[in-house]
């Protein structure tokens, strides 16, 4: 076996993310099946979430591969 | 898709090396095709050549019946002005940024795609060294936006303090905020995008070694693994699409949502 103990930490970290964007885009289904004329304002308020819950992953990407 | 160019590499590996060799951070350095010039340059280089072409061919009729190629470059021109800069910087000031918006969003798109087009293979923007730039003018631009609209002491304040906490917790939260909304923002909208390409491009250059390699190996069993790796390849191309698109369309969304708070009145 050969590796980085970091590679483990980053799959740990993709999981808090993971269940962070899951729940985001089901709340967006169900707020566009509520109300179907609102589906523009909610996807960019959930591409906002998204984007946040993406950054913490993708700063510790960042972080694994530069330790 | 990105399988072609990759298996010649995966070739070379399994035939130098008695193991599989992963791909790692390596793959980005590739040699200078001239003198100091590597091949991300020259894609930079072209896809300025391919946007400025499309604009200006596709705006150069300006017919009242827009033809197809206008009726495309009017399209990616409304989205950009109306769906991201109207809605985040309010009607007041936003056709003041929308060239840099839509100049911002072609280059990102047009960069991204770079990953899927055979034989150019290489998003250029997962090396840092090329996003570093677009985040700075982002920056410069929000904070500029701000100052021109507060004068600098005012965006400072406008930017650091929170308005109706109470005053006892002020000093937590100003650092807090200084720390998030200056010095965090450009870093993250950097590492977003280069996490992204990075990711993506190593994802798929695994898929077509690993299934090469797989491929390779005689053995019925992984063959077949090797042909599931290719199929997952595939599957993740069309997921990188997605992802290639959501990119510029997110990068060029919270620059204009930056400008849109730095700009907004006092809370």
């Amino acid at each position: 076996m050969e590796g980085n103990l970091n590679l483990i930490g980053l799959g740990l970290s993709a999981i808090g993310p993971g269940v962070a964007i899951g729940l985001i885009f089901a709340a967006l289904i169900s707020g566009i099946a509520r109300q179907p004329e609102a589906a523009n304002t909610l996807f960019g308020r959930a591409i906002l979430g998204f984007v946040l819950a993406e950054a913490l992953f993708i700063i510790t990407l960042a972080i694994a591969f530069v330790l | 898709m990105s399988v072609t160019a990759s298996m010649a590499a995966a070739t070379i590996k399994a035939a130098g090396g008695s193991g599989f060799h992963a791909p790692g951070p390596e793959i980005f350095n590739l040699p200078p095709v001239f003198g100091e010039v590597t091949k991300p340059m020259l894609l930079l280089c072209l896809s300025a050549v391919l946007i400025i072409a499309f604009t200006v061919l596709s705006s150069r009729p300006a017919a009242v019946v827009p033809g197809r190629l206008q009726f495309a470059g009017e399209a990616v021109y409304g989205f950009v002005r109306n769906s991201i800069a109207r809605e985040n910087i309010g009607s007041a000031h936003f056709m003041r940024f929308v060239p840099y918006l839509f100049a911002l969003f072609l280059f990102i798109l047009v960069n991204n795609y770079y990953a899927l087009i055979p034989l150019l293979q290489f998003p250029s923007f997962s090396r840092i060294g090329f996003i570093v730039p677009l985040a700075a003018i982002s920056w410069l631009l929000y904070i500029g936006a701000g100052m021109w609209k507060h004068g600098p002491l005012g965006y400072l304040k406008h930017a650091t303090v929170p308005a109706g906490v109470p005053l006892w917790i002020t000093p937590v939260l100003v650092p807090l905020e200084f720390l998030s909304n200056i010095i965090v923002r450009p870093a993250t909208l950097t590492l977003r995008l280069f996490g992204n390409m990075f990711a993506g491009h190593i994802l798929l250059v695994l898929f077509a070694t690993g299934g090469w390699y797989l491929l390779g190996t005689g053995n019925f069993v992984y063959a077949g693994a090797g042909v599931l790796a290719f199929v997952l390849g595939i599957a993740v191309s069309f997921l990188e699409v997605i992802v290639m698109f959501l990119q510029a369309y997110v990068f060029t969304l919270l620059s204009s949502m930056y400008i849109g708070e730095a700009l907004a009145d006092e809370h």
